[in-house]
């Protein structure tokens, strides 16, 4: 039975703040409704009536499946509603780049954990033990789990395209180059989480018209919105998604988790229906970092002068396509570093496996090389007998030179300074590691030492990475601005569709308001679809491409201001607002509030960066728009016998253009080092036989507050004369090269190759790959025993 | 199961309840304080973080049963309505907060933490905050927070 009401709900706003201007240190208008706990998240939303959804999923990883019964679980007390692929109204599949991926299974499933049928219920363990009842009948197949493997002609293809999902092939100069120097190697990375602590959640609402309001926490809302439209078989208009709060993103919230079902579910039942993932689920319900692996090849010349870099790239995509393009042509294009290269030859697959679908996680593309080719110049630079950051200076790329794909550097690109920088930064002091505090050793409270066997080690890194959406993409953002008089003062509303993920996107938007119209009083209003798109929160674009709307809305309002008071006041002179009013030079012409007299101005406005072109069949193209670089210094301590580490301190140099809030500067910048220290000591999503192995906090490792250091840092501030005040993007440098810094300090101390993250204590204490099998001793339980598989 | 307990000081009553729901679920679903946070629910990330009969508990851990009679303080009853306890002012004013999944749990642990020592060294305050994940920040404004907290609690605030 539909229901007849429309019971919609309007999101919390936060008030109305003086967020100080660009430049300065604001609380974040949103952190007293968090640290009293009445922010409402996604997974906090309820709703009398409301059911509660649940997802069965596939337990393997490849199957057919023959058979789907849900009857009993249909029948039973509580239960509203069990879905499956049948139910699905429109488009059976989605996908951000490709739709490949089916919003409920039919016939396969290709990763284990991929949804089949959904649940609506009156409690959620009722939700769950429906899922148990219903039967399924696969046909198990063997995986695919190796990339390499599915690369080969005779693999069984997992999708009718092939197993190929994308391939980029750079080449520059002259590909067949020599070099007097040369040196190689193999690395790989495993396949790292984003961990978000909110979980996936989000509420439904049916509106009883046919359409339905989604409360959701996402990176991006209409990119949710048009896929969830073409599979509801709705027009868009019909599907209204408000951001609801967000606990954490980190590129994980880019696909559809719970997005459709929530829908499908709602709109079948007419009630509102609740969908939130536990953590476990969370490990099935998102995509993840992509594991690669990187063979390379560095040429130079005796002076240290690099000749050539050869790099083949293999990324694990997993099971359906995500973002994974976007991924392939990013470490393509910055696989050999932020140096100048005059040959380059770089190939980049990217494969359908068996495995989890990866996508979208911080830094994508560039991590994953700038782990290789630092390796390699430490490599290189150790052939040389050269010092590793003088070889890193003396190749650094300029503003001029040739990247390998092509384009041309542009201003400013200060490598080689920030490299100086970290350099000449003060080490941390040097602290007796003896007798220390047990907390302040490798392995911490656990007493494994008390100082022996403790090795201290230095590395560095520089990594770089493009800003914002690329190689053709239309890359916009919204944003409306509206001024107007509340109890006599002026006050500025804000809205945007862009996503505030934890990043303080809402409170740079109030700044460049405040900035702009010298109004103080601004509130940023919900995040919704009933704007136009603010494209995604990710490739730390927002600052640049939603900041770049705000301040144009705010422009257009201004002028509105000034036609005003030139037609009111006969002004033609050059016009300010500042103090609430109008002034020409020092002169008050007219108060906002005396002048709107109770009206409002309002404009809409869509912003756009410079356009970007594709790569060609030789992998050149003006593909990127901006680059960020950034450097680390790492100081690390290793428990040479127990493979345990301290970091001691990262150091980091990282040009951002234009600081625009110091303190939420500085977030991101400690934040994304932590997730480079997970990557490098910590975060492996463990794979067996295409099953995860690790799907919890207990077994899968985040950083703990004892992990990580302090971050000594430096910020430049060197203008990019295309964007909004000069500003570059923060979100991503800070994570992409502070892991091979890191590694570079652990190779440093224990002088252990390391090509594979995140480095194990077993290769740090030079333990062999695989243990060696003993025979059982008497009196022992004997070898343990294999996991068994039902 | 019907299950009564002083919940912030008053006493809360909730009906229907299944017997393996947990403390959390029950705050946040039944009795309308969805302030402790559900990340992990399996105590390892200390999101929930609750009092209960003075000691800092996970609340996804404890089943609703064992809260019965139980006097559960939560981040909602650490300050009145408009006010804002100093450890909360803190995390404000130190940047602490980006997301702010985690804080609500980090805030009782905090609390807990400078009641049972007014000034902690940097070292005594990353072994109370261990069992607190944070995915955002990388933990410097945290210790800056507990820092400034800690000071703001020398200066007699409450």
């Amino acid at each position: 039975m539909k229901s007849e009401s429309a019971p919609t709900r309007e999101r919390p706003i936060i008030p109305a703040s003086n967020p100080g201007r660009i430049g300065e240190s604001r609380p974040r208008a949103d952190g007293v409704p968090k640290v009293k706990g009445e922010f409402e998240y996604s997974s906090d939303l309820w709703m009398d009536g409301m059911l509660w959804g649940a997802t069965l999923r596939s337990p393997h990883p490849h199957a057919n499946i023959w058979s789907i019964d849900a009857t009993e679980a249909e029948g039973m007390p509580g239960v509203h509603a069990v879905l499956t692929h049948e139910d699905v109204p429109g488009r059976k599949v989605y996908g951000m780049e490709v739709p490949d991926q089916p919003v409920l299974a039919w016939e396969h499933v290709r990763y284990e954990g991929e949804p089949i049928a959904i649940v609506a219920a009156d409690h959620p363990e009722t939700a769950r033990r429906a899922l148990e009842k219903i039967a399924v009948d696969y046909e198990v197949l063997d995986p695919v789990t190796d990339p390499e493997e599915a690369l080969k002609e005779d693999t069984p293809k997992l999708h009718l395209s092939g197993n190929v999902l994308k391939e980029v092939h750079i080449k520059h100069g002259d590909v067949n180059a020599t070099a007097e120097v040369v040196v190689s190697g193999e690395y790989e990375i495993g396949m790292q989480d984003q961990a978000f602590l909110g979980p996936e959640s989000g509420m439904a609402v049916p509106d009883g018209r046919g359409g339905v309001d989604l409360y959701i926490s996402t990176q991006w809302l209409h990119i949710d919105r048009d896929q969830i439209a073409e599979s509801l078989d709705l027009p868009p208009e019909d599907v209204r998604l408000t951001l609801s709060g967000v606990g954490g993103a980190f590129g994980g919230r880019e696909d559809l988790s719970m997005q459709l079902h929530s829908c499908m579910l709602a709109l079948d039942t007419g009630r509102p229906v609740k969908m939130m993932y536990n953590r476990e689920e969370s490990f099935y319900g998102h995509v993840h970092r992509h594991p690669c692996k990187m063979e390379y090849e560095h040429g130079a010349d005796k002076e240290g002068n690099l000749v050539y870099v050869n790099a083949r790239l293999v990324f694990d995509g997993g099971a359906y396509a995500s973002s994974s393009n976007a991924v392939c042509l990013n470490a393509g294009t910055f696989a050999c570093g932020p140096y100048n290269v005059p040959n380059a030859k770089i190939d980049s697959f990217m494969l359908y496996t068996n495995n989890p679908p990866c996508g979208a996680m911080r830094g994508f593309g560039a991590v994953q090389v700038c782990f290789a080719h630092e390796t390699q110049m430490d490599k290189l630079a150790k052939e040389l007998g050269m010092n590793p950051l003088e070889l890193r200076i003396k190749n650094a790329m300029k503003p001029g030179d040739k990247f390998p794909f092509g384009q041309t550097v542009p201003e400013p690109a200060p490598v080689a300074e920030i490299l100086e920088r970290v350099k000449n930064m003060p080490m941390p002091e040097e602290e007796e590691i003896m007798g220390r505090d047990l907390r302040r050793l490798p392995g911490g409270v656990s007493n494994v030492t008390h100082g022996e066997g403790v090795k201290r080690g230095v590395g560095y890194a520089v990594g770089y990475k493009n800003i914002g959406f690329s190689a053709g993409f239309d890359d916009y953002s919204t944003a409306s601005i509206t001024l107007s008089v509340e109890d006599g003062e002026p006050l500025i509303r804000v809205h945007t569709a862009a996503a505030e993920v934890g990043q303080g996107g809402i409170t740079l938007q109030a700044q460049i308001s405040r900035t702009e119209l010298g109004v103080e009083k601004v509130a940023v209003l919900p995040a919704d679809t009933r704007i136009g798109s603010a494209g995604s929160t990710s490739a730390s674009r927002q600052s640049y491409v939603t900041g770049g709307a705000v301040k144009m809305a705010c422009e257009a309002v201004k002028e509105k201001v000034f036609e005003k008071v030139r037609e009111e006041f006969g002004e033609n002179g050059e016009l300010s607002m500042e103090d609430g009013g109008v002034s020409a030079g020092d002169r008050r012409i007219v108060s906002l509030a005396d002048l709107l007299d109770g009206d409002e101005i309002e404009e809409t406005v869509v912003y756009r960066h410079k356009p970007t072109y594709p790569l060609d069949e030789n992998g050149q193209g003006d593909a990127h728009f901006q680059f960020a670089f950034a450097a680390h210094r790492a100081v690390v301590e290793v428990d040479e016998e127990l493979g345990l580490v301290r970091v001691v301190e990262i150091a980091t140099a990282q040009d951002v253009g234009k600081v625009m809030n110091p303190q939420s500067l500085e977030g991101q910048i400690q934040g994304g080092v932590a997730q480079g220290l997970g990557l490098a000591l910590l975060e492996e999503i463990q794979m067996k036989d295409g099953k995860v192995q690790n799907a919890s906090f207990t077994d899968y490792l985040l950083p703990t507050i004892f992990d990580m250091p302090p971050v000594r840092m430096e910020v430049l501030e060197l203008a990019d004369p295309d964007a909004p005040y000069g500003l570059k993007g923060v979100g991503e440098p800070p994570t992409i090269s502070s892991t091979p810094a890191i590694v570079a300090a652990l190779r440093d101390a224990t002088g252990r190759e390391l090509n594979r993250v995140p480095v194990k204590p077993e290769r740090l204490a030079g333990i062999e790959e695989e243990p060696v099998r003993r025979a059982p001793q008497p009196g022992s339980c004997g070898p343990v025993a294999e996991r068994s598989e039902s | 199961m019907k299950l009564n307990c002083k919940i912030n000081g008053e006493f809360r009553e909730a009906e229907g309840v299944w017997e393996g729901e947990s403390l959390l679920y029950v705050l946040r679903e039944r009795l309308d304080l969805p302030g402790s946070k559900n990340a992990c629910e399996q105590g390892e990330c200390g999101s929930c973080s609750v009092y209960m009969d003075g000691t800092l508990v996970c609340s996804c851990l404890v089943l609703a049963g064992q809260a019965e009679g139980r006097d559960i303080v939560t981040v909602e009853g650490l300050a009145d309505e408009d006010e804002l306890h100093p450890v909360q002012e803190s995390f404000v004013e130190a940047g602490a907060v980006q997301c702010g999944f985690c804080t609500p749990g980090l805030i009782v642990a905090t609390h807990d933490l400078l009641e049972r020592n007014a000034e902690p060294s940097d070292a005594e305050i990353r072994e109370a905050l261990a069992g607190n994940l944070c995915r955002c920040t990388g933990y410097e404004k945290i210790l800056d927070a507990v820092k400034l907290a800690a000071g703001k609690n020398g200066k007699g605030a409450s």
